[in-house]
Formats: structure tokens, sequence, C-alpha cells
């Protein structure tokens, strides 16, 4: 049995395209859920989503022009990563209303000019549902070189993060920059969103950033141990969920969202029976 | 009691001059003028929507007046003021322990530091003593109770400050035996020396131990002692 496992690993590792896809979904899963858990308790989910659609028609907007789809892709969803962050912090304009206006006039832009070049063809099912495929070398040291930037900037301003999540009124009444912070996660989520969105599907990648925080908060009591808690029940996901791909030959991304909310069920029942008791 | 009128010197340490606030030019708050001394103790009541909470977010810096100032004396910084919001609904169910949600009164103690030294962490258990509630250290802040989770965020803002602490609205939701503990309680810490600002609704538990009450209805009602406003009819129009 183990060793029949680890025969299936090693003929999986030999490919080099799931090398590449499992380095750097490993790389985009801690990303997303170290991020997950700041934007999920400031109840800032959607924003997680809407970036993603925005990433589709970005995407689109690369593959019609010929151009290296993440040269295009970062700048624009960081964009409106900063416009979205402005629009929910204004309670004047209804912020779920925003999100979700622009959640789909991107999908919609982006499903138009695919039509228009390409053709609706199986890359838009690429797009949506994800890709094993779609990783280059430079993809790799990218998500490498970002995964590494949100771990050290995530480490360094940890206290920061946890005073400016738990209550920003208070955060900024005794002087931090709370605005900075909420700056530096919007950021952060677009590039972690836009890496992860070619393997996971535009439509699931928010699965990432929600699900193992949210599994995290079932059984944990401290923010230190949600945050890590959440890292490693996410990077454990996303394993799973590759090799029961490769096995099954199912989505990639469908499988990891599969696996994440088969853990969450059992944390979610665990839970209750403890709560029970 | 004995230093509820104190023959101490009375310095003060916010004062605010014709001061309006004003939503979208629509102003909420008109013309305030009063003082806080050093140790005193100011109850602001008022209807809701009276523009209580406006005042409090403008002496934090939060809301820029539309006019007139406010300025603070003797050395008083918006670093020495700590701060006990109402509290929002996402905070309730919040995963954090106790401990970290008091540590986090001391994160700009220093300007630019990031991380907490031997003596914060000494400073935020001495704290939760303070308060009685040194048991709670490693409880979910989540699974308290909501004069727990006050007694925390009272905890945090005594990290944050040995000066001034403003509560808004701390015994909100509340019941009435927790709600008289935390007014005693913070009655405690005035007499310990901290100046407190602090809103509330409970007219008749205000009065008890203000020393000063300040009585809004989108413009000033009544600025001064307790005992003139039990006085006047101010409070029981
Ligand atoms: N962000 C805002 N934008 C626009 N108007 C606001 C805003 N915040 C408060 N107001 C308005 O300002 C007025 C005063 O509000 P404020 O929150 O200061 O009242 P309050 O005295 O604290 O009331 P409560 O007792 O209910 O807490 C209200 O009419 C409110 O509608
Ligand atoms: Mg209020």
């Amino acid at each position: 049995m183990i060793i029949s496992m680890i025969d299936i690993l090693i003929q999986m590792f030999s490919y080099t395209f799931l090398v590449r896809a499992v380095v750097v979904g490993l790389m985009v899963s801690l990303c997303a859920a170290l991020l997950g858990v700041s934007l999920v308790l400031k109840r800032y989910s959607m924003i997680g989503d809407a970036l993603s659609h925005v990433g589709f028609g970005t995407l689109a907007i690369a593959t019609a022009l010929g151009v290296a789809p993440l040269m295009v892709s970062i700048p624009l969803v960081v964009i409106v990563a900063f416009l979205l962050l402005r629009i929910s912090e204004n309670s004047k304009i209804k912020g779920d209303a925003a999100i979700a206006l622009i959640s789909t006039s991107s999908l919609a832009i982006g499903v138009l000019i695919i039509s228009f070049t390409t053709g609706m063809n199986t890359d838009v099912c690429n797009y949506l549902f994800g890709s094993i495929l779609a990783m280059s070398r430079s993809d790799v040291i990218l998500s490498i070189v970002l995964s590494c930037a949100v771990i050290v900037l995530f480490v360094v301003f940890y206290n920061k993060i946890f005073a400016v999540t738990f209550d920003e009124n208070f955060a900024r009444a005794t002087g931090t920059k709370a605005g900075l912070y909420n700056m530096l996660i919007a950021i952060l989520t677009a590039m972690t969103v836009v890496l992860g969105m070619r393997m996971m599907g535009a439509l699931l990648i928010s699965c990432l950033v929600i699900f193992p925080a949210l599994t995290a908060m079932r059984l944990c009591k401290r923010f230190l141990s949600v945050t890590i808690c959440s890292a490693l029940i996410s990077l454990i996901c996303f394993f799973v969920g590759v090799v029961v791909s490769y096995l099954y030959a199912t989505p990639t991304g469908a499988s990891v969202v599969l696996v994440n909310i088969l853990v969450f069920t059992l944390f979610w029942g665990i839970d209750m029976v403890r709560g029970r008791r | 009691m004995e230093n509820r009128r104190g023959g101490k010197e009375k310095t003060v340490i916010i004062s605010c001059k014709n001061v309006t606030f004003a939503y979208d030019g629509f102003v909420v708050a008109s013309r305030l003028n009063f003082d806080v001394a050093r140790g005193d103790y100011l109850c602001v009541v008022g209807e809701n929507g009276a523009g209580k909470s406006t005042l409090i977010k403008g002496l934090l810096g939060l809301k820029l007046p539309q006019s007139g100032s406010i300025t603070f004396g003797s050395g008083l910084t918006l670093r020495h003021i700590g701060y006990l919001p109402q509290q929002t609904a996402a905070q309730k169910d919040f995963p954090a322990s106790a401990y970290e949600v008091v540590l986090s009164g001391r994160l700009e103690m220093k300007a630019g530091r990031l991380f907490y030294s031997r003596e914060d962490k000494n400073a935020a258990v001495e704290n939760m003593r303070r308060l009685g509630i040194a048991d709670l250290r490693g409880k979910c802040y989540r699974d308290l109770s909501g004069g727990q989770q006050q007694r925390v965020l009272l905890a945090r803002a005594l990290c944050a400050t040995s000066e001034v602490i403003i509560l808004d609205e701390p015994a909100a939701g509340l019941d009435p035996l927790a709600a008289s503990e935390m007014y005693a309680l913070i009655a405690r810490l005035n007499n310990e020396g901290i100046t407190i600002i602090m809103v509330s609704h409970d007219i008749a538990a205000s009065t008890r131990y203000a020393k000063h009450v300040l009585h809004l209805a989108n413009k000033q009602l009544f600025w001064g002692d307790t005992a003139a406003y039990k006085l006047s009819n101010v409070g029981f129009m």
C-alpha cells in the first residue's frame, strides 16, 4: 500500500509539467491561505472572488494581444484590487453590489474578447476551470519569488495585520496606518489570485483563499494557530487534490476544491461534536 | 472620592473650541465647546444619532471637524489615548485569544516597531490582572461573554495608555449587573488617575460616577459638572 503510493508519487514527478504545477500550486496555496485568514475575518471574501473574475477578463485581453498573460493580468488586477478596497471602505456605495457588477462585467468582456479572437474552444474551459498544463518555467520562478515575498511580508507585519484585522478603528486611533496594510493585503491577494488562476481556474481560485481559513477557524482558538493551521490545511489539501486528479484523471482545480470541502466538513463535524459535549 | 473635587491643579489636556462635525455638508454636531482636564471623568450623553460617536471619532483623529479646533495640551498626543470602540458584529466571533487581543494594544506604544518586547507582554498580563480577567488569558475571544469581551477590550485600551481612555458605550448589550460592574471598574480606573471620556445612554449610571457631563443633541445642550447637570432639567426633557 505505502510502497505503491510512493511508486505513484515517483511516477507523477517524472513529468516535468506536474512538478511545475505542484510547485506553483503549493506556493500559491500557502500565500492564499495566509491572506485568506485576514480577508475572511474582515468580511472581504468576495474581493478574492471578484479579482479572479477580473483576472479572467485580463487573461482574455492578453491572449488577444498576444502578450505574456502575467504581464497584463498582474498590473490590471492590482489596480482593480485598489478600487474594490476603496469601494468597500466607502460606506455610501453598496460594496457587495459593486463587487458583483465588476465580477460579471469582467467575465462578460472576457468571453466576448475570446469569442472574437480564438473563438469559444477548450481554452475558455481551461481559463474558467483551470488546466494543469498551463505552468511555464517563468511561472515557477515568479510564483516562488512571490510566495517568498508574501511569507516575509506576512511574518514581518504579522502584528500589524492582526491589529488591523481585529479592529481597524482601534488600530487607526492608536496610530497604525491601517490603509497601508489594507493595500498591502489587497496587492498580495491580487498577485496570488492571478498566479493561481490558470491552474485552479478563474471560477475556483477563491476556494484557496476562503476554505483553509474557514476550516482552521472551526477548531483553532488563537489567531496564530488559525494562521498556521490554515497554511498547513491549504498545503495538504492541494497536494492530495493533485494526487487524486492524477490517479482518477479528474480536473485539478475541482479536485482540490473537493478535498477542501471534505476537510472543512470534517473539521465542522468535530467542532459540532465538541460543542455538544 | 476625596479627589473628586480635587484641590490639585486643573491641567486642561483636551480642548474643543467651536467644533462642528458634518458628513457631506450635513451637520451632525455643531459648535461644541468644552475642556477635559487631567484626571477628569467626562460623560457624553444624548439620544441615538445625537453625534456622540462622531465626536469620539473627532477626538481620536478618525474624523476631521468641519470647523473649529480640537487641541491637546501638556504633551498629550494621540499615542497616549486608549480607545474602547462600539463593538462590531465581525469582532464578536473573532478567533483570537484574549491575550492576543490585549497585547495588540501595545503595538503603537513606540513608533516604528513590529514585534512585542518582554515588557509589552508583562504589561498585557498585568493589565488583565488589574481588570480581574487574568484567568481568561488563553480563552478564545469569541467564546467569552459580552461583559468579558468588554473587559478584554478595556484591558487593551489600558495597554495603549496610562493617561486617557475614550469609551463608546462600554455597557452596550450587557445585562444590568454586568453593566454596573463595568461602570464601577471604569470609576476605579479614574480614581487611579486615568482621565475618562465615556459615551453612555444610561444617564443614571453616568451621573453617579462622572465629574462632568456633556449633553448633545446635534448641538451642545449642556456642559458642566455633574451636580449642576442634575439640578438642570436638561437630562429629563
Ligand atoms: N459615516 C457616516 N456617513 C454619513 N452620516 C453618518 C455617518 N456616521 C454617522 N452619520 C450620521 O451622523 C449622525 C450622528 O451619528 P453618531 O454615530 O455620531 O450618533 P450617536 O450619538 O453615536 O448615536 P448612537 O447612540 O446610536 O450610537 C447620525 O444622524 C448618523 O446618521
Ligand atoms: Mg454611537
